[in-house]
């Protein structure tokens, strides 16, 4: 296969594939039946017909055109011209059945590769959104008015503008959390010196000399993918290695909702095609401004818009490595700002997952953001609240979940380590039932021997448990006494963690980088001890 | 097999907290391998001294579980596990230590309290205090006042340990010093209270000798006793 990645668009089994993270594997919570996704559809499909999309790229319309659609050409009242394309249902059902159900995307360590399988739920967790804000957080010492002897540390916040060496920074330290999977740049590079010709080169290289998981990012500049692709193949070690390993893979959100095709993006959307690397066509329409905020209204929408994009990758290219990208998102109805972490975000999210699954494409999914400007109660809310629900729909990749505050504002470090705890325990608390008749034969045998014993006391047997690692420990950042210090801890923690060493490029690598790609900043030039 | 090998093996399988043969270890592949209870019984038979396999791979090898609890290593199942090993080696030593003259470190009369079935932490802190060379005596969960009273007078002992669980039941254990006092023998025995309702103001008003917040707080404050 040309693209290196596994010949499943035929839905048969694939070969070994090595090494990949294990996720957790859940058993899916599924919020539609059966009608309710075939209403879905048809209602998708429906309105990719009539009132059909408004393409303003002019190769996408041309292919659509080849391919059966109904294209013509019409006026905006402001003048500009676009394409208004109605597509048939079967052009839409054939392109989608071509888009492989798995995908496997590449990082540096084997080991953290991601099996991404439309038909099964093993579910990854990863960052997102590219905030401009870092939040730093410290703690600071207050005394009460009261009485000078009692003293309280209260967390202090201060903003700072992302740059390379923040993202760096956030990069190595989600190399050390466990239960991110994957790194999708958190923060917007804006250093002096990064203008929109180096800014894809900078974002990518400050990502993957600083982590060896999966990396991905939106193209800022397309003039800028040859030189990013070439980062990526010196990496992998060649550009065949490449597109068998690919340690990087790219995010498109080709349509502006209400289902507009993006002249840019669209092209966009061609060269990555075309270099066969994974994509993400991923939509996010805001329910009750850019779509109906009625469940029905924005998933149907949603997943209009997302077939239609998934379609023209397979119209460029049978069987691209393509995800099936929903973030839909409620409108607040105060300040027509998002609003996430709210029950109707979830089930937004829910239904798509779904819907992605009948498709038989990996979804790439959301949670773990909301309005929340600081660490605090009210993180721990949204964040949970769209964490579990959202592992528990089976989703396979799950992006914003890690360090998002301000709804995608703003990155914030530590709040990515209490995430990660976080996370940790809802993978636990998905894991698959270890019950089969031998297990609960030993289990009989257990209680039978503690029942002869004196005390009666099952706690020596629970050791086998805890060596195999079946129990999970308790919350990381507990306080001792009546106090909370959830974010002390946690930041205790994250300090300890930042001081493992950078599992930087080597030497050559990373001279070979410089050398051929123009533009990296000259303070990225780390390399490994 | 060479006696310094046994007693070797002995602490060896009382650290990895393996009982009897078919056991896991802490450390992974010991199952089917001889486990304390198998090796004590091959020391018994070969004569080895049983006050040698006390000191020497009972003992010592307990002191070494305390130090990994105590660094994180171990938790409590893996403690217990160790205990356990030691409180079934000193009964199976028992006779033997008896003929000898060998003394344990006194008998601790441990009961829950009347009214409270609650005997987990009460069972706890048996097996520990019988690993670290106890003779204990339970009288096990909801005892009448009387009936540990009696056992204190009956066996002379040293030590009494109340456990309750329950805030309407702690009270019983202030009604048994009481009554040790009424019959005359409270001068002659420490009283250590616990349970998760109790505390060391409960223990001062009830005029408990201690207040022992786990069964490892209890074993120190029992050493401390001693001297």
């Amino acid at each position: 296969m040309d693209n290196g990645q596994p010949t499943n668009n035929g839905r048969t089994e694939g070969p070994v594939f090595g090494p990949y993270r294990q996720g957790v594997l859940v058993k899916p919570y599924e919020r539609l039946n059966r009608d309710h996704v075939k209403w879905l559809d048809d209602a998708s499909l429906s309105i990719l017909n009539d009132p059909g999309i408004w393409c303003y790229n002019e190769r996408a319309a041309n292919l659509f055109k080849a391919h059966g659609a109904e294209v013509r050409e019409e006026q905006e009242a402001s003048g500009s011209f676009f394409w208004r394309v109605s597509l048939p249902q079967g052009l839409v059902r054939d392109a989608v059945s071509k888009a492989p159900s798995r995908i496997i995307l590449g990082a540096r360590k084997p080991e953290n590769r991601l099996l991404l399988d439309a038909e099964v739920p093993r579910v990854y967790f990863g960052t997102g959104s590219e905030a401009n804000v870092w939040l730093d957080v410290r703690m600071e010492e207050f005394v009460s008015v009261d009485d000078s002897q009692v003293k309280v540390k209260v967390p202090r916040f201060r903003e700072l503008r992302g740059d390379t060496t923040l993202l760096s920074r956030a990069a190595r330290l989600c190399e050390q959390l466990e239960h991110l999977d994957f790194f999708i740049r958190p923060l917007n590079i804006q250093d002096p010196d990064v203008t929109p010709d180096n800014h894809d080169v900078n974002k990518f290289f400050a990502s993957l000399n600083n982590i060896t998981k999966h990396v991905q990012a939106g193209l800022t500049r397309l003039e800028s993918l040859k030189d990013v692709i070439k980062m990526a193949e010196i990496i992998a070690g060649g550009r065949e290695e490449l597109r068998k390993n690919p340690v990087i893979s790219f995010i498109a959100c080709v349509f502006k909702s209400p289902l507009q095709i993006v002249d840019e993006t669209a092209e966009k959307v061609f060269a990555i095609v075309e270099s066969g690397l994974p994509l993400v066509i991923s939509s996010s329409p805001q329910g009750g401004s850019s779509a109906p905020i009625q469940e029905a209204g924005m998933v149907a929408q949603i997943n209009a818009e997302i077939l239609a994009g998934i379609t023209l990758v397979q119209l460029i290219k049978q069987g691209a490595p393509v995800l099936y990208g929903s973030v839909p998102v409620r409108v607040r109805l105060d300040n027509l700002f998002d609003l996430y972490g709210c029950p109707e975000f979830n089930q937004y999210n829910i239904d798509c997952v779904q819907m992605a699954r009948f498709y038989k494409i990996p979804c790439y999914s959301s949670a773990g953001v909301g309005d929340a400007k600081v660490p605090g109660m009210q993180a721990v809310f949204e964040k949970l609240f769209t964490h579990l629900h959202m592992a528990m729909s089976g989703a396979q990749y799950i992006h914003y979940a890690f360090g998002l505050l301000d709804r995608t504002n703003s990155f914030c470090p530590v709040q990515a380590v209490l995430d990660n705890e976080q996370i940790g325990k809802i993978k636990h608390c998905l894991r698959e039932p270890k019950i089969d008749p031998s297990i609960t034969a030993d289990m009989i045998n257990i209680v039978k021997k503690v029942m002869a014993s004196p005390h009666r006391l099952f706690a020596r047997h629970a050791r086998k448990a805890m060596h195999a690692g079946d129990i999970s420990s308790p919350y990381r950042f507990e306080a001792k006494d009546l106090e909370d210090k959830a974010l002390e801890n946690a930041m205790g923690y994250m300090n300890q963690k930042e001081k493992e060493p950078a599992q930087h490029l080597d030497q050559t690598t990373v001279d070979r980088i410089f050398n051929e790609i123009p533009g990296i900043l000259p303070g990225l030039r780390q390399v490994a001890e | 097999m060479d006696q310094q090998i046994l007693l070797e093996k002995i602490a060896f399988n009382v650290m990895q907290g393996r009982l009897e043969a078919e056991d896991e270890g802490f450390d992974e592949g010991l199952e089917g391998k001889p486990a304390v209870t198998e090796l004590v019984k091959e020391a018994i038979r070969d004569g080895v001294d049983p006050k040698s396999i006390v000191l020497e791979a009972l003992t010592g090898s307990m002191e070494v579980v305390g130090e990994k609890f105590e660094s994180g290593e171990y938790l409590i199942p893996d403690m217990l596990a160790s205990a356990e090993c030691v409180g079934v080696a000193m009964d199976l030593l028992s006779p033997y230590l008896l003929k000898a003259g060998v003394e344990t470190k006194g008998k601790f009369i441990i009961s829950t309290v009347k009214g409270d079935l609650h005997d987990i932490g009460k069972n706890i802190v048996s097996i520990m205090l019988k690993g670290a060379g106890y003779e204990v005596i339970d009288l096990g969960a909801d005892v009448p006042t009387d009936r540990i009273v009696g056992a204190v007078k009956e066996h002379q002992a040293p030590y009494l340990g109340l456990s309750a669980l329950l805030t309407t039941t702690m009270r019983v254990m202030g009604d048994v010093i009481e009554k040790l006092k009424e019959e005359g023998v409270r001068e002659s025995v420490k009283v250590l209270i616990g349970g998760a309702p109790t505390s060391k103001e409960f223990a001062d008003q009830i005029g408990a000798d201690a207040h022992c917040k786990d069964a490892f707080e209890a074993t120190n404050i029992l050493k401390t006793m001693a001297h």
